[in-house]
């Protein structure tokens, strides 16, 4: 089982995977999108993108995916996301105060476009929390796989 | 209130196994039905947020504990003092239990919450931010600061995580830039 894990798993579910991971990938960001009209959040929907990444790596093995999405990308996009949630904090103070609500156009209730900053937050908020979960499950299987080998 | 009562001993009954059985795998698979216990429990008393975020952290936890720490040898002490560390224990239960009795009856009945700072929010927290999930304008409108704390501490325990988890140590590495330079 530990050479397969290398190279990741059976045919089966190598395809079930293909078909299946962009749907978890666009439910994570429905749940992004419409954190401020329905349950969810940038929270739940980063996580559930981390998962779609990480369902990828348990299928097609982890040195695929590292070639693809390494660690430095990873950071990258952390710091974007830390970044743009202060900036948009920082912005209110052209409106007076420390997370004003700077939007002018405030939209329609129920409808995505609504509600000022708070998509920007959750788009932000879900950047942050997608890289940095996946950037810790691969740092800890990677290290599992060194200190395997040095045994 | 029944079921919640049913569903909360199932909880203790998994959350009991997952600390007493010695197979690690087993105890991971009971830890994971302790909180899908939990889940069902947030999504009964009418809290769909913390029930998504509970059951999606839930299964990232699963994936993590089951690929990266399940083949460990991990060290146990059986033997040794084990009346002293019985007592201290035994000791250090009942006083939070104490504690935590004297603190439970100072709170409002279950079911019946202190309102006010929510009531607030109830009724002002449409027209302020026009945001019709109210969790979300509490959590990003009226306690954006929380958020921003939050936000914060993540992004340190990431960077903390990176900085000490790595594939070469430190002093190889600058060995191997000395003998690059000379």
């Amino acid at each position: 089982m530990n050479s397969e894990n290398n190279n990741g798993m059976s045919l089966i579910i190598k395809t079930v995977t293909r078909l299946t991971v962009g749907f978890i990938f666009i439910y994570g960001i429905y749940i992004v999108l419409h954190g401020h009209v329905s349950p969810g959040g940038g929270f739940a929907g980063g996580v559930i993108i981390a998962l779609s990444f990480v369902n990828l790596m348990l299928a097609y093995g982890k040195e695929e995916l590292y070639k693809r999405v390494p660690k430095t990308v990873l950071s990258l996009f952390e710091s974007i996301g830390a970044i743009m949630f202060l900036s948009i904090a920082l912005l209110g103070f052209t409106g007076g105060y420390f997370f004003y609500d700077w939007f002018v156009y405030k939209g329609e209730p129920f409808s995505i476009f609504s509600a000022g900053t708070m998509p920007l937050s959750n788009i932000a908020i879900a950047i942050k929390v997608a890289s940095g979960l996946f950037a810790i499950f691969l740092v800890l299987i990677l290290l599992r796989v060194t200190s395997g080998e040095e045994e | 209130m029944l079921e919640l009562h049913l569903i909360l001993i199932f909880v203790i009954i998994g959350a009991i196994i997952a600390v007493e059985i010695k197979d690690l795998l087993s105890s991971v698979v009971a830890v994971s039905a302790a909180g899908l216990g939990l889940c069902i429990i947030f999504l009964m008393l009418k809290a769909p947020d913390v029930a998504i975020t509970q059951l999606v952290v839930e299964i990232f936890l699963l994936v993590i504990l089951i690929r990266a720490t399940i083949r460990r040898d991990l060290p146990f002490s059986v033997s040794g003092r084990w009346f002293f560390n019985t007592l201290i224990t035994v000791v250090f239960i009942g006083m939070f239990l104490t504690v935590a009795f004297i603190c439970l009856k100072q709170l409002p009945e279950f079911g019946s919450p202190l309102m006010r700072v929510s009531s607030f929010y109830l009724k002002e927290g449409f027209d302020k931010t026009q945001a019709t999930n109210l969790i979300s304008s509490i959590l990003l409108g009226f306690r954006a600061y929380d958020t921003l704390g939050e936000a914060t501490i993540l992004f340190t325990s990431v960077i903390a995580v990176l900085v000490v988890i790595r594939k070469k140590g430190r002093k190889e590495v600058m060995e191997k830039e000395d003998k690059d330079e000379f």
